[in-house]
């Protein structure tokens, strides 16, 4: 303050003032701003380190007067842009990958789960009830079935294959390209899931609809095998890797649903307001679903050709469920993974 | 290019891409919004780069393949494809500059609305909407055309679908894309400048006196522009200008219209801060 008073004098005008008194501690702060900018925070010494904050305090500050006292607008748009890259330096850095990755397993992916547990429920729900009538559908009339799948899909399993040609499409296994096949599986999944989460902006309609037909699809597979009396093997079939694939479409339906609900029906708050609560926590969720897929690619691609006993595969797909539900469910202390 | 004059004839303000940005100190820092070109341009040349590699990678994989480990390369081109396709918004955006490389290069920077740090799952939520803004329906074009099968309905409305999303940005004062109003984040400038010289310092000692007329002429709004005008330095409008002044002011020409400005700016900002002090901000020429 006295430098100001004493270059009264001087200077005619605040501002050059104001320069003259505060120009030095700008310069050390954009001069550090830049080579974090440049490199990273660690291009700093220490006696910088504790000078940063130090230093963007002071030119807020100065920002705050120039605003109120001086009327050069060169100096109050250098000094905004100056202490806006300081604060996302200061404020916006990201902890590194690895610690994010952490709090992402221990906390955030859970409760983001957790967080869904109305929408999963009625995905499952209208996953059964789409399986339920395609399954009636299809035992009425076996032609509905070629109206439920495209050809590719069935792949040669349809209501007119015989029961033993049936039984070794479960049981055959093609180990050249088992880790491809995982590769394709999970891309593929993956990028539905993406899409189902995303479709959910349309207030979750699409979204409903891709869970239907999900469902739909899979009853009419239970049809098919049902009555040669390949019902269990085919549940065997499928719970290796789909108790963890389904559970994973089951989220990312979920996550979409709950952005769907949020727009149509915001509550209390603004519409805007309940579309980004909901946007952040469901997308959360979706990541990690491509996680489930990348494991349910796994045990679909090389398992489940290598596993061919019933037994094994329904107990492999009985086990990856109950931890899928343990790890997202059991309830946990509130704060000790946190810290950790 | 803004016209300063505009305001006081036309009945609307120009709207500002200026926004309210609370710091935890309580400091409005005023940021301002990316321009709808910047981030179509931005958004082009990311989806350049990610053509390049993938172009890129798989003639070095394709290359690589001749021998016999085509299962592995598949493999690495299949789940390649889906990070580059996935990965590339999302990992550069939750790094510490907040930008892709699109972005970085034309100066913007991803930011959230409510000043907290961008958290991982606001840059899924942005990114992953880009899926049916833009790469749905013009996969699903290109599938369809590829086979034979895209009638000018689904075109249209393939391309009509992209136009809303695309669009969309342009349609809210915020510029947000759908991905930005479901993750909460908008897109701002990130600019550098340097502290441009003080006018007044290099202004010659006071030969010029002004009067009381001359001095009352102009608010904020006109002093601001005559310090563009000033640091601009270009003859012609200097000379215009100063002229302008001196008719208003009744002063005569004395040849030198530089150091009559650079003069006649020190007055007047010396006028209107000692007005601030009481409490009297002028804005414009208009205000008393």
């Amino acid at each position: 303050m006295s430098a100001l008073v004493d270059a009264a004098g001087a200077a005619p005008v605040n501002a050059s003032r104001f320069r003259a008194a505060h120009g030095a501690e700008w310069e050390q702060l954009e001069r550090l701003v830049t080579s974090i900018e440049r490199r990273s925070v660690r291009a700093l010494s220490d006696e910088d380190l504790i000078a940063l904050p130090l230093l963007y305090r002071a030119t807020l500050s100065s920002l705050s007067v120039a605003r109120e006292t001086s009327l050069d607008r060169a100096l109050i748009t250098y000094l905004e842009q100056l202490s806006t890259r300081a604060y996302f330096q200061i404020y916006g850095v990201q902890s590194s990958l690895g610690s994010q990755l952490g709090r992402f397993f221990a906390r955030g992916w859970p409760d983001a789960v957790r967080a869904l547990w109305r929408e999963t429920l009625v995905v499952v729900l209208f996953t059964i009830a789409g399986a339920f009538v395609a399954y009636l559908l299809v035992r009425s009339d076996p032609s509905w079935f070629y109206a439920l799948l495209p050809e590719g899909l069935a792949n040669g399993r349809d209501p007119a294959a015989s029961a033993d040609s049936l039984r070794e499409s479960l049981y055959a296994s093609d180990q050249n390209m088992l880790a491809t096949f995982a590769a394709y599986l999970f891309q593929n999944n993956a990028q539905v899931a993406i899409f189902s989460f995303a479709l959910g902006f349309a207030l979750g309609i699409p979204t409903i609809l891709l869970i239907l037909y999900n469902g739909l699809m899979l009853g009419a597979f239970f049809a098919v095998f049902v009555p040669k009396g390949l019902g269990p093997n085919f549940t065997c079939w499928l719970a290796i890797h789909g108790t963890t694939e389904l559970f994973a479409i089951f989220i990312a339906g979920a996550a979409g649903l709950r952005i769907g609900g949020a727009i149509a029906f915001p509550g209390r708050i603004a519409r805007v307001d309940a579309a980004v609560a909901a946007g952040r926590s469901a997308a959360t969720a979706m990541a990690g679903t491509v996680v489930m897929l990348a494991v349910a690619g796994l045990l679909e691609g090389i398992g489940r050709q290598t596993v061919t006993n019933d037994g094994l595969r329904l107990l492999i797909g009985l086990a990856m469920l109950s931890g899928w539900l343990a790890y997202f469910y059991l309830p946990r202390k509130r704060h000790a993974l946190a810290l950790a | 290019m803004r016209w300063p004059w505009r305001k006081a004839s036309s009945p609307r303000e120009p709207r500002s891409p200026r926004r309210r940005f609370i710091t935890p100190e309580g400091v409005d820092l005023q940021l301002e919004l990316g321009a709808g070109g910047a981030r179509a341009g931005a958004f082009t040349i990311d989806l350049m780069l990610q053509l390049a590699i993938l172009i890129g990678a798989s003639l070095a994989l394709a290359y690589l393949a001749r021998g016999d480990k085509t299962g592995l390369l598949m493999i690495i081109w299949l789940l390649g494809a889906f990070v580059l396709r996935n990965g590339w918004f999302t990992l550069f955006e939750m790094g510490g500059r907040g930008a892709t490389p699109g972005k970085r290069l034309l100066g913007l920077r991803v930011v959230a609305r409510d000043g907290a740090r961008l958290t991982g799952g606001a840059v899924i939520a942005r990114n992953a909407m880009r899926e049916i803004e833009v790469f749905l329906p013009l996969s699903f074009l290109g599938m369809q055309a590829s086979q034979g099968l895209a009638d000018t309905f689904l075109t249209v409305f393939a391309l009509t679908w992209s136009g809303i999303f695309l669009f969309f940005l342009l349609f809210n004062r915020d510029r947000l894309r759908i991905g930005d109003l479901v993750a909460g984040t908008w897109v701002v400038r990130t600019s550098r400048a340097k502290l441009a010289g003080d006018l007044i310092a290099t202004a010659p000692a006071e030969r010029r006196e002004f009067s009381e007329r001359a001095l009352n002429l102009y608010g904020i709004r006109e002093l601001q522009t005559l310090e563009e005008v000033l640091r601009a330095g270009r003859p012609e409008t200097l000379a215009t200008v100063a002229n302008i002044i001196r008719a208003k002011a009744d002063m005569p020409d004395d040849g030198d219209d530089r150091a009559f400005l650079s003069e006649y700016y020190v007055a007047l900002c010396a006028r209107l801060e000692r007005g601030m002090m009481v409490g009297r901000r002028r804005e414009n020429k208009h205000a008393a």
